[in-house]
């Protein structure tokens, strides 16, 4: 496969230059960081909790094929219909079958990443299916074409300016920047298409195995909508999103939307678990949930990076991520993105295409404090950088570099040496005076070089013994 | 008692200062120290990179250098976390396991060693300046260590110390990383300088040398009157060393 690498570079040091992106990234995580330790500092036992999280999460993980099984046979003897699709053109194949099949015109999608990750919108769109997104901040994204930049607050790089502009260009209706009127006239649209539509596609936050449920978390009661008034129901799931009991959901109920927004508790928790028996009864008539891999079972051969499939999608370690406040979601070029992105993307797409990914990370290790299921997100980048490394991705220059680094650091005598010559050009520069390096010191300057450095200096100071 | 020195790239290169004020505060404390020879670079920097292969031989001889020595201490989280957490990583030869598994709990940071180990507090040195305290990501959040060096500032005579805002947020050093994403790196540093300024301080002490030195390089680019200072010279200076 020809596997052009992400344009990630480019992508970040534009982001980086836009001034009005920085205020609202940073306004916008700042306040749910505040929130989010507002709730924690009342929970003792939090650092339990997510290392509780990780715990159910590894022991399924390590028996994901288990239970599978399970939820299979659960779901089907509820009446879901399973489909298992092993990468993104199966599910969109499965879902745009789905649709040929019911005769679907128009179908409501509820904010779901994972078809943000199988592209299905473009899919359905070139299929002369309409497809509309109901959350409103996806709804958002959706109308200005765009993809979310953030795994829970997908309209998080714009301003209220900016959505007033885009709903009267594209509604004719007034300019207001008033939140409550913009979401009035969201919602008259909205109410609209979850009337009419034919389909309804969510994503799954939990497949629960002992019960065939699935389990969707929000705040906007779109999710009931699309998975209660269409007569279809589609669900797409990554397969690492099973859970093994109702008895684990709790934990997580609990650190999802802490982690996520800083609420205490979701405002919405659905439950689908069958669709409607007879016509007197609720709900969709069918329901069908698509089982996606797509390079998931590959993670999942190799233990050194199998932690990224605990991920319930929180979205805390982006607002915590130094990098990510500073460039936001968008530069990272593909629909994950912020620490679980960087580690998402070289896996998912391949180190090829990812190649640039794990570089946007200065190594602060303040991801892994926040992470609902305690991933060692740091050691995971690593990890991936050195198999860039391998492979032969990285920079050439770069490996001679490093690589003569290496060979003097081995050999002390060697090392001495190298390093007095630029201590003997430093005399050439004024007093206090560092070297410029390219790129290093445009903004920031390097210190000089010490005359002696610390070696000859220790010696002269115990008269050239090594004890002192 | 006797102290191995490990010295950071950073320190024999361009502040030899800082380690030889840990030198003269050790010798306050009554205890010998050693500079053990040959020493160059834990690989730190390649390690970061990705380059497991190229730093394995640089941890090999890092251990055979260090193995037999009580207590080796330096003067910056980052190194020190290096060997303790992240030569684990990497494939060393067999017979040097058991040497590192026991030099794993000999290495220690230095604020670390003089609170955790020599239980000292309070060196009766007096600083009459208002200080502020960066948290340097491995030290804090990689070693856990974030009391330590405030105990030693508090225990200062006459010191002004103040917490800025965000206090463990990353200068954006982060090694090679200040190279190759030099735009956030840049964009990041400026952010902890303006939690620095706004907390009214004269210095911004630190315990790590490679944050210490982006931070002030913007300082300085900058012509701002902030002063780093790291917190083994912050001692020092504190008891005229």
């Amino acid at each position: 496969m020809k596997a052009t690498p992400l344009k990630t570079k480019k992508y970040a040091k534009k982001a980086v230059k836009d001034q009005e992106l920085k205020k609202a990234l940073l306004s916008a995580t700042a306040s749910t960081v505040e929130s989010r330790q507002k709730i924690i500092n009342e929970i003792p036992y939090w650092e339990q909790l997510r290392q509780k999280a990780h715990d159910i999460k590894k022991q399924t993980i390590e028996n994901l094929d288990k239970y599978l099984e399970q939820f299979e046979s659960n779901c089907s003897k509820n009446g879901i219909q399973i489909h298992w699709a092993q990468n993104s053109e199966d599910a969109q194949n499965i879902i745009l079958r789905l649709a040929e099949e019911n005769n679907v015109r128009t179908v409501v999608k509820s904010k779901s990443l994972t078809t943000e990750e199988i592209g299905l919108n473009k899919a359905l769109l070139d299929n002369n299916i309409q497809t509309f997104e109901t959350d409103l901040g996806e709804f958002i994204v959706q109308l200005m074409g765009q993809i979310p930049s953030h795994l829970i607050i997908p309209a998080l790089h714009l301003t209220r300016k900016d959505i007033g502009k885009l709903f009267s260009e594209k509604f004719g209706c007034e300019y207001t920047e008033e939140p409550t009127e913009l979401l009035d006239i969201a919602r008259t649209k909205l109410r609209e298409l979850f009337l009419t539509a034919d389909m309804g596609i969510s994503g799954a936050n939990f497949g629960i195995a002992d019960t065939g449920c699935i389990c969707i978390l929000e705040n906007e009661a779109n999710a009931h909508f699309v998975t209660s008034l269409p007569r279809i129901h589609v669900a797409v799931m990554g397969i690492e999103k099973i859970i093994p009991s109702l008895d684990t959901l709790p934990y997580f109920l609990k650190l999802l939307p802490t982690n996520a927004t800083g609420q205490k508790i979701s405002t919405y928790v659905n439950f689908i678990g069958e669709p409607s028996k007879d016509k007197l009864s609720e709900g969709p008539e069918q329901i069908h949930i698509v089982l996606l891999d797509n390079g998931r079972s590959r993670i999942l051969q190799e233990p050194s990076l199998r932690q990224t499939l605990f991920c319930i999608r929180c979205g805390a370690c982006l607002n915590s991520c130094p990098v990510y406040q500073q460039i936001g979601g968008h530069a990272y070029g593909w629909v994950y993105m912020g620490p679980i992105g960087i580690n998402l993307i070289p896996l998912y797409l391949g180190l090829s295409v990812g190649r640039y990914s794990p570089s946007l990370c200065s190594l602060c290790r303040a991801c892994q404090e926040v992470c609902s299921t305690n991933i060692d997100l740091t050691e995971n980048v690593l990890e991936l950088r050195n198999r860039i490394v391998r492979t032969g991705y990285n920079n050439k220059f770069e490996q001679l570099g490093l690589s003569l680094w290496a060979f003097f650091a081995r050999h002390p005598l060697l090392y001495r040496i190298s390093s007095s010559m630029p201590r003997i050009l430093q005399r050439l520069l004024p007093k206090g005076m560092g070297f410029p390096a390219p790129g290093y010191t445009r903004k920031r300057s390097l210190p000089p070089f010490d005359k002696k450095g610390f070696r000859k200096r220790f010696y002269k100071l115990t008269n050239n013994k090594r004890e002192y | 008692m006797k102290v191995a020195l490990f010295v950071p790239c950073l320190n024999e290169h361009f502040y030899p200062q800082t380690a030889l004020s840990m030198v003269r505060i050790f010798k306050k404390l009554g205890i010998d120290v050693e500079y053990v020879e040959n020493q160059t670079c834990c690989g730190q920097p390649g390690f970061n990179t990705g380059y497991f292969k190229e730093v394995i031989p640089l941890a090999e001889r890092f251990i055979e250098l260090f193995q037999d020595k009580q207590y080796v201490v330096a003067p910056s989280g980052s190194c020190v976390f290096m060997v303790r957490r992240h030569y684990e990583k990497l494939d060393i030869a067999k017979n040097l396991k058991e040497a590192y598994e026991q030099l794993k709990n000999r290495i220690y940071e230095f604020t670390e060693f003089l609170i955790d180990v020599l239980k000292v507090t309070d060196l009766g040195g007096t600083f009459a300046h208002k200080v502020t305290y960066h948290d340097s990501c491995h030290l804090a959040r990689g070693l856990g260590i974030r009391e330590q060096p405030r105990k030693l500032i508090r225990a200062i005579k006459n010191i002004d110390f103040v917490e800025m805002e965000n206090s463990d947020a990353c200068c954006g050093f982060g090694g090679t990383f200040s190279y190759k994403c030099r735009d956030i790196s840049i964009e990041m540093v400026k952010r902890k300088c303006e939690y620095i300024e706004k907390s009214g301080a004269e210095y911004c002490v630190g315990a790590d040398p490679s944050c210490l030195m982006n931070i002030s390089g913007y300082l300085k680019k900058n012509k701002k009157e902030i002063r780093t200072i790291h917190i083994a010279d912050l001692l020092a200076e504190s008891l005229n060393l």
